[in-house]
């Protein structure tokens, strides 16, 4: 019997068009908020962590400044003695420093400002390349014995950085000191990144004037090892040489596992404010559904009284006007779904074509489905008490009403 | 069982009914004491000037409202104190409506009007639309199934309300001014039809109304005065 009450909902809804679509517009916006969100975040958070996985879990940075977020705030600065201690904590394998600074980048006549990043010219620049996830495309990498030889980012050389792409064997000036390219770094995918260049440590620290200030330090740990424990003897050694007490420390060991676990946290965050923001509109448009069910309630007493001489039980009606509100939830939840569908592809493309981070927006059955099904409960909860209304009209006064 | 004159069943006996509407400050007794006894197959016309407490009466007959005081039985059973849900399966299965007003679901189809009450019977929808078709071909409406009633005229909605009233092949058929809302052709089509009814299918049929013309139809007729019958007979 199911079908013929959403049959008649549905007559009776076609009858109603205008409102039925007034109404509809306050749940889908909501739901499409929802589902553009959701899936634009979900998607975020897949790129970020492949991202993560691809730059290998065996891996650790030291920052300078304390454990806040992403170790990028606060005060504390790196140098060579870290390093050596670094270098001396149980089951690291590699450490490699590097630094980095904005700075001014001059060719043919432009002068940009972006960062200048030193990298160290032996063997441990491997490693630094794989967490940063990038490589040489065309020309090479910077070697022992390079001085003032510097290799670019993507956007250098085939983006819009500079008027004039720079090529290989090309001059620029960094600070007054000209450097000749000797390699074209593949692109990594954000604008941030792909804007870098990259030169020899020992220059960066002298036309920067950092004599011994080191940004970063990258660790490959030994096989073996946990990357957790390994981050922990980092830490006591930090500790020692600095001397500083647990839970003072200005500087931060971070694996990639955290950094991940962070992001996600942001991201949640994030999240549940937006999805937060938008659940209002739904709350909104619920009550939307609610006030017109309570004027179709009024308008259609001599409907539901003439239902009710014909034989239909309370809940008979109830079950009507339910399954109608529900209905006006559920298309304003198909149509919002479409519509969020839109929103995110175009986010997705938006982001492609901005340099962002490639972002895959999730589209999944639960998520669809899901948004579907609540849009269809907002709708029926919303009409309960109209419905209640409705079934609870004595037929002899509901037939007399005009 | 009550048994009536001429040895023919009660379908509808009303017993010292009282109906008071109580308005806060002032109580309006309706009914004041009214008994009436229906037999099963009577055609009966409930006559009576506006005020005189017809209407209540038929809302009592067609269970759509409860006395205050005393019973009303319905082939024999005690339904004044009844919920309301089982009113409604009572007047979805006995009894057929046909109101003045037609009161047909203005965004039902002509055949979905026809196959409401089945609904609430749950009965199958292919034996539903069937017995639907049947009725509106009954009622010479057959071309007009999809017709919506806006689409049509006083006298088809009528007929298609005479075709609902049939649906769950009730036993009363009970019809209030049902000619008060159309020209005299249409009207006399309508009360041929439910004399029809009556000297065919054998069913019970009550027509409120306050035209003698209409009235005259009918094998008995009981005029209300007053909340209580005056006269009674033919």
């Amino acid at each position: 019997m199911l079908s013929d009450y959403i049959k008649f909902s549905f007559d009776s809804l076609r009858h109603r068009k205008l409102r039925s679509w007034l109404t509809m517009i306050g749940i889908f916006i909501g739901i499409a908020a929802v589902v553009a969100l959701i899936s634009i975040s979900q998607g975020m958070q897949t790129t970020i962590t492949e991202q993560f996985e691809m730059m290998g879990t065996n891996k650790i940075m030291v920052m300078p400044g304390g454990g806040a977020m992403f170790g990028m705030f606060g005060g504390g600065e790196l140098n060579a003695d870290d390093l050596d201690a670094v270098g001396k904590a149980d089951g690291v394998d590699i450490s490699a420093e590097m630094y980095y600074e904005s700075g001014n980048i001059k060719f043919s006549d432009e002068t940009k400002n972006t960062f200048i990043i030193g990298l160290p010219t032996d063997e441990t620049l491997e490693i630094i390349e794989n967490m940063q996830g990038f490589d040489i495309e065309k020309g090479r990498d910077l070697k022992s014995g390079d001085r003032y030889k510097i290799t670019i980012g993507w956007l250098l050389w085939e983006g819009d950085f500079f008027e004039k792409s720079v090529d290989l064997r090309d001059k620029v000036e960094i600070e007054g000191q000209e450097f000749s390219v000797v390699g074209l770094v593949s692109r990594i995918g954000n604008n941030a990144d792909d804007s870098q260049v990259y030169i020899p440590l020992e220059t960066a620290r002298e036309i920067l004037d950092e004599p011994k200030e080191i940004s970063t330090i990258f660790v490959e740990i030994k096989e073996s090892y946990e990357v957790d424990d390994v981050a922990e003897n980092i830490k006591e050694e930090l500790r020692d040489s600095r001397d500083e007490d647990e839970g003072e420390e200005t500087f931060s060991v971070q694996t990639f596992e955290q950094l991940l676990e962070q992001f996600n946290d942001i991201l949640g965050i994030v999240s549940i404010v937006l999805i937060g923001i938008a659940a209002i509109s739904i709350v909104v448009g619920g009550v939307g559904i609610m006030n017109t069910m309570y004027t179709s309630v009024l308008e259609r007493t001599k409907e539901i009284g003439i239902m009710k001489a014909v034989g239909a039980k309370n809940s008979n009606v109830m079950t009507l006007f339910l399954i109608e509100s529900g209905m006006i939830g559920l298309a304003g939840g198909i149509i919002g779904i479409g519509i969020g569908i839109g929103l995110s592809k175009i986010v997705e493309i938006i982001a492609a074509q901005a340099g962002l981070l490639p972002i895959k927006a999730y589209l999944g059955a639960p998520l669809l489905l899901g948004a579907l099904a609540f849009s269809f409960i907002i709708g029926a909860a919303s009409g309960t008490l109209p419905a209640m209304q409705a079934s609870k009209m004595k037929p002899v006064d509901a037939l007399r009403y005009e | 069982m009550e048994k009536g004159k001429r040895g023919r069943k009660s379908i509808i006996k009303i017993n010292d009914v009282w109906k008071i509407y109580d308005l806060g400050e002032v109580k309006i007794p309706v009914l004041r004491g009214l008994n009436l006894d229906i037999k099963k197959g009577e055609f009966l016309a409930i006559m009576g000037p506006s005020g005189s407490g017809k209407s209540t009466a038929m809302n009592l007959i067609g269970c759509l409202d409860l006395p205050t005081k005393g019973t009303v039985f319905l082939d024999g059973k005690d339904i004044s104190k009844l919920h309301e849900s089982a009113l409604a399966q009572i007047r979805g299965r006995k009894i057929g409506f046909v109101f003045q007003q037609f009161n047909l679901i203005n965004s039902l189809t002509a055949l979905g009007n026809v196959m409401l009450p089945m609904i609430f019977q749950e009965i199958p929808g292919e034996k539903r639309k069937e017995r639907a078709l049947n009725l509106l071909t009954q009622v010479g409406l057959s071309n007009r199934v999809n017709h919506l009633p806006t689409q049509l005229s006083g006298g088809e909605q009528q007929r298609v309300a005479l075709a609902r009233a049939l649906a769950n092949n009730p036993e009363i058929v009970l019809a209030d001014e049902p000619t008060g809302n159309l020209d005299s052709k249409t009207g006399k089509e309508i009360i041929k039809f439910l004399k029809e009814l009556h000297s065919k299918e054998n069913k019970t049929v009550i027509v409120i109304t306050h035209d003698k013309n209409i009235a005259k139809h009918a094998k008995r007729i009981t005029h209300l005065m007053d909340g209580k019958v005056v006269k009674d007979g033919r």
